[in-house]
């Protein structure tokens, strides 16, 4: 059974999404995501100032068996990302929600509600089989 | 509908990740696929190949077959318990299977073969050994567990009983025997040290949860892939098929072409192939950078045409992705690689990557 934090939004590709007190927002591949893929070892990152569309690919997680696209859940712009993944994938494997983040978006536009919540995307993963 | 060892509650109650591999529910890996490769090279872990077929082959004339069916020459198995890995040819020279056979006795021979051509090797084996009145016994009642690693073989000890212990620690490599019920060979498919367990399946789960109890990992088919892999050895169904003969998969060395009264299945084919020169061979690859290389993938050589990657994975010993591919004869050592698209740069290197732990590739 993945864990599905109470405090996060969620997509249908696998993302969640944190809202920081800056207004920035924090995202990551969810406990289901890292489980589906296995032990990660290349992360990419894209780079500080890179202008996203929502459900534009932003980053690429590859395992031992497969190499994964992830979605940007929103549009906005860049502000960070996560570097120490480059020397430690598996921190995706081991906190998918704390040091697995992947970047952080300034929004450009309200997200509005393409995302899911903790209980519509705790269902989706349960269908699909968790 | 998949098949299931002996082990396969156990391996659910300790939390395996079960996929399906050649029609069974095996366990991928059990927390990391990455640790649990790391123990296997520093310390000690275990698998269940119980998937694989024991067949036990009996009758006077036993090694004449077994010099008709097989590749490799069981004629030089002189001392009881010998092993020897081999190919099984067809006419046209391509690979049936790879198999290890052990001599037990005059009129007894012992193979393991692969899960996933279990049922069509046995069948195959069974036609060519009616000429020799051969009898094949398929040896369900067995579990067979690998604990491999350089505490492997002190900690597999431990569970025998003193003398029997004493035994198995003086098999020496590619030995197997009988001992206190288990037959216990000096075998392994990680390029480590350790022992493959023919014992008998009521007993697997109890000698699987003391294993653990001694230190002993349990570890899946996962880290089974990244460790063969560096250690360079084959995949059947991956690196050779029925399409393939040994000469284009790197086991030219698994032939015996003498003595050259033998008449194996697949030599003249295999004579005709030499003669002519092999067109394509089996190689290492490196990849430079950052990257996974997957099987299927396309190879560009310079002034010699295209290859495709085999078997590829990331090696966590070397933190670099590495692979088995099949390139024309004429390849050098630089080759591109066709990642999704991109075109990225590799080196052809001799396997194995790694050996006792050391990488032999910079």
């Amino acid at each position: 059974m993945s864990n599905v934090p109470s405090d996060l939004k969620y997509t249908k590709t696998h993302e969640w999404v944190r809202t920081l007190p800056d207004g920035t927002v924090e995202v990551g591949i969810t406990d289901h995501a890292q489980h589906a893929l296995g032990d990660l070892v290349f992360v990419e990152v894209p780079e500080a100032g890179r202008k996203l569309s929502a459900g534009e690919p932003f980053a690429v997680v590859e395992s031992v068996k497969a190499a994964s696209d992830v979605y940007s859940p929103i549009a906005g712009e860049v502000t960070a990302s996560n570097a120490a993944l480059a020397a430690e994938p598996e921190a995706i494997n081991s906190d998918a929600y704390g040091k697995g983040w992947l970047m952080r978006v300034r929004p450009s536009a309200a997200a509005g509600s393409a995302l899911l919540s903790p209980e519509e995307y705790g269902k989706l993963i349960a269908e699909e089989g968790d | 509908m998949t098949r299931r060892t002996p082990l396969f509650d156990l391996h659910q109650k300790l939390g395996a990740r079960i996929v399906d591999f050649g029609g069974w529910d095996m366990p991928l890996q059990y927390g990391s696929q990455i640790a649990e490769h790391h123990a296997v090279r520093r310390g000690a872990g275990v698998f269940d190949v119980s998937h694989m077929c024991v067949a036990d082959l009996k009758g006077a004339r036993v090694r004449q077959f077994l010099q008709r069916l097989l590749a490799n020459d069981v004629g030089k198995l002189k001392e009881p318990g010998k092993a020897l890995y081999s190919c099984m040819l067809n006419q046209t020279g391509g690979v049936i299977d790879d198999l290890i056979v052990y001599f037990l006795e005059e009129s007894a021979f012992r193979a393991v073969v692969n899960a996933g051509t279990r049922d069509s090797d046995l069948a195959w084996m069974r036609r060519q050994a009616a000429e020799f009145g051969v009898d094949i016994v398929e040896r369900t009642d067995f579990a067979m567990l690998a604990v491999q690693g350089p505490q492997a073989r002190d900690k597999a000890a431990s569970l025998l009983a003193p003398a029997g212990a004493r035994t198995a620690l003086a098999l020496e490599p590619f030995f197997g025997r009988e001992i206190d019920g288990w037959f216990v060979a000096r075998t392994g498919y990680t390029g480590e040290d350790g022992f493959e367990i023919m014992l008998p399946a009521a007993d697997a789960e109890r000698v699987w949860t003391a294993l653990n109890s001694a230190g002993v990992a349990s570890c899946g088919l996962g880290a089974r892939d990244t460790l063969r892999l560096e250690a360079g050895m084959n995949l059947y169904g991956s690196d050779m098929d029925e399409r393939t003969n040994p000469f284009e998969s790197g086991l030219a060395w698994t032939v015996a072409l003498e003595p050259r009264e033998r008449a194996f299945i697949g030599r003249e084919a295999l004579e005709a192939i030499r003669a002519r020169g092999p067109q394509r061979k089996l190689v290492g690859l490196l990849l430079e950078g950052r990257g996974v290389l997957r099987s299927h993938q396309k190879i560009l050589v310079p002034d010699a045409g295209e290859g495709e990657i085999t078997s590829g994975t990331f090696s966590p010993t070397l933190e670099r992705s590495i692979a088995l591919a099949r390139v024309p004869a004429a390849a050098g050592t630089r080759v591109q690689v066709d990642i999704r698209g991109k075109l990225l740069d590799a080196r052809i290197v001799r396997p194995p990557f790694v050996r006792h732990g050391k990488a032999l590739v910079q």
